[in-house]
């Protein structure tokens, strides 16, 4: 019963899709001890990143059925938030503090305004408005090159206690020596639980059921006395407070932050193809989706490498297996997901758990 | 009110009344940079840039708002056609090194038309397999729409990539399009008096097309109302299908043009410039190609001017006509009757 209230009431429904989740929360958990080495506990803090920033998304595209291209807006706010603040006033506490408190601000009032501005409009006007204030505000931030260090972005110091020089104890446990990155990645992987669940809390709402009656029918919806616009707006809002989270904690993680970490469009575009082969209108697809996207990534480059070496006598094959083309496969398999599975992973793996029920 | 209304219509359909208005923004933003800009000279260079670049931007941008005016389907992958004309162009012409050097413009010409003629049907065919393959499955589903031509984008570009490298590609200029003709003090770029050549060229056949033909007159209604025109027994799914593959077409000679007036092509400059594109269409009034014309020079002009006046606001100059233009004509310069 707890646990049925920690997940809002909205569980798995499926009993595979309940084991892949223990296990990427068992695995995230797991990493540094099962997986040692730098490459791995990058991968995982960038997952537990990821999940947020998706899950973020999907509150936007999946749930109200809005198209935003300017997610990774607040995402390169939350993380630009912390990167200034630290780097102009050392690192401690109060300085990661007010960057995320002034970050957020400039997101709610960005998100805010143009919400109120340009959400009367159609889905189409929408992506295009807010792709064309994303693209601005990538040139305003590359500008600003005093505040943010333009293209090459900022390097900063970590508070003491997530930093690799703090050691909790001399003696490595498990073969796994404790030191601040340690502190760092399990406080980020608590935050990504927190916030996750604070999400399905929000979507599993009575304002969440609105938020879903838009998306099915807007007239309707509004014909039912709920202001369209006013949840519209609200849900913009949340999901850039979010994105503005997961940025901070990117860059709290990562402990620089630079255009191409965190503000460009290639940024956006992964996150749009991991909501939907994830699974769109459900907040465990983005789980899925960033986790498997991540991966994918990060080691079936190994894989591509190998198979192309393997098919080095065949000309198209092998520049088609090449490992620069990893998201080739992705987009193909993106665009197959929009017609086949329109709910994505996830949404396919409940269908068939209801199939055997 | 019915009575005049039906014997207006007895004697002749009402002419459609001009709105002259946002032709007069071109000549009054131009003789207004004037003064600001100083010397005649500069300003006559910089006025041929910018209508050079708004020539170009054209060519891209009408196909695209005929698209979305037909169907409602905007197409956030029309970029990709650009970067294949514009890749098109470099493998053409670098077969070609021997006509491209030589110093007589008439060899140049004849070594860039065949890498035109080569970008449009190409860019128009693939746009043939786009329509059917992509876009048709998801008519009338805008979210769809919108998420499916940009993982066509996304496809595309890395074929692309696995086609022709994921590298820049230097495309010079042919030998005699290069330098520059002196007026008075003023010096204009060649390349600018071809491209505004050629933009007015496609802009006087298609204004033919659609003013004056049979076809052009049944794009026409289908931007206004598409299904009085299907009740009429006209298909407006094939209507739609050559309006499709005609602007994938002239997306590629944009290509080629864009390729040229930036002499280096990347695998991502469609996408960059799809920005500028839907800013283009926006402020024209998405549907109206009258409007796309305005829109892509007042764009080009703008961003000339304001690269020399200010660079630091010259970056947000789109953006910035776009808001001062929706806030006096929120559908923008020509809005499209239904929407």
């Amino acid at each position: 019963m707890i646990f049925s209230r920690l997940l809002s009431g909205d569980l798995p429904r499926s009993r595979v899709l309940a084991v892949v989740l223990v296990a990427i929360l068992a695995g995230l958990l797991l990493t540094p001890f099962a997986f040692p080495g730098a490459k791995a506990l990058n991968v995982a803090a960038k997952i537990c990143v990821f999940i947020v920033l998706v899950a973020s998304f999907d509150l936007l595209l999946g749930y109200t059925g809005i198209v935003s291209f300017a997610h990774t807006m607040f995402f390169g706010i939350g993380a630009y938030g912390v990167a200034i603040a630290l780097n102009r006033m050392g690192p401690s506490w109060s300085a990661v503090a007010l960057g995320v408190v002034v970050a957020l601000l400039l997101s709610l009032v960005l998100s805010l305004l143009i919400g109120l501005f340009s959400l009367r409009v159609k889905a189409m006007f929408y992506a295009m408005i807010t792709l064309a204030v994303a693209t601005a505000f990538q040139t305003f931030a590359s500008q600003l090159s005093e505040f943010t260090g333009g293209e090459d972005g900022l390097t900063f110091k970590a508070p003491e206690l997530l930093s690799p020089g703090f050691s909790l104890s001399e003696h490595p446990f498990l073969g796994v020596s404790l030191d601040g990155r340690l502190i760092a990645f399990y406080l980020l992987v608590a935050v990504t639980l927190v916030l996750f669940l604070l999400m399905l809390r929000i979507v599993n709402s009575p304002f969440g059921r609105v938020l879903q009656a838009i998306r099915e029918n807007a007239f309707r919806a509004e014909a039912l006395g709920y202001q369209t616009v006013v949840y519209r707006t609200c849900s913009n809002v949340l999901s850039a407070v979010f994105a503005t989270l997961a940025g901070a904690l990117l860059a709290l993680w990562l402990r620089y932050n630079g255009p191409d970490t965190s503000l460009s469009f290639e940024i956006m575009i992964d996150i749009l193809l991991m909501v939907v082969i994830g699974g769109m209108g459900t907040l465990y697809g983005s789980v899925v989706g960033a986790t498997l996207f991540i991966i994918v990534q990060n080691y079936l480059q190994d894989l591509m490498k190998l198979a192309s070496e393997g098919m080095s006598r065949v000309p198209l094959l092998r520049d088609l297996l090449h490992p620069d083309r990893w998201l080739l496969w992705l987009g193909i398999l993106f665009v197959l997901s929009v017609y086949r599975f329109p709910t994505g992973i996830v949404g396919k793996l409940r269908t068939k758990a209801r199939g055997n029920t | 009110m019915t009575a005049s209304t039906t014997t207006l219509a007895q004697d002749a359909l009402p002419a459609v009344k001009l709105d002259r208005i946002p032709l007069l923004l071109l000549p009054v933003l131009a003789l207004a940079a004037l003064p600001l800009i100083g010397s005649f000279s500069t300003w006559v260079t910089l006025t041929f840039a910018g209508l050079a670049m708004g020539m170009i931007i054209f060519i891209i941008a009408s196909g695209l708002t005929l698209v979305f005016g037909l169907m409602d389907v905007l197409n956030f992958g029309h970029g990709v056609f650009i970067t294949l004309g514009a890749f098109l162009a470099v493998s053409v012409l670098g077969r070609m090194t021997g006509w491209t050097e030589s110093p007589s413009l008439l060899r140049n010409l004849l070594a860039v038309l065949p890498a035109m003629a080569a970008a449009m049907v190409v860019a128009g065919g693939v746009g043939f397999a786009f329509e059917r393959l992509i876009i048709r499955p998801v008519y009338g589903q805008p979210l769809k729409q919108i998420m499916i031509t940009m993982g066509g984008m996304i496809v595309g570009v890395e074929l692309i990539k696995v086609i022709w490298g994921a590298q820049a590609i230097p495309l010079p200029l042919p030998t005699a399009f290069r330098g520059s003709l002196l007026f008075g003090e003023a010096a204009v770029e060649k390349y600018r008096l071809i491209s505004v050549v050629v933009g007015l060229s496609v802009f006087a056949v298609m204004f033919w097309v659609l003013s004056r033909t049979k076809l052009g007159l049944l794009i026409r209604a289908g931007v206004q109302d598409r299904e009085m025109v299907e009740s009429l027994g006209y298909r407006i799914g094939r209507l739609f299908i050559g309006v499709f593959v005609a602007g994938s077409a002239l997306a590629g000679l944009g290509g080629v043009m864009w390729g040229m007036y930036q002499q280096t092509i990347t695998p991502e400059m469609g996408g960059q410039i799809n920005v500028l594109l839907f800013i283009v269409i926006i402020i024209g009034g998405m549907g109206s190609v009258g409007g796309c014309f305005i829109g892509s020079l007042l764009v080009g002009l703008v961003a000339n001017y304001a690269g020399f006046l200010a660079p630091k606001v010259a970056l947000f100059s789109n953006i910035l006509l776009m808001v001062i233009v929706l806030m006096w004509r929120p559908e923008g310069l020509y809005p499209v009757g239904k929407r």
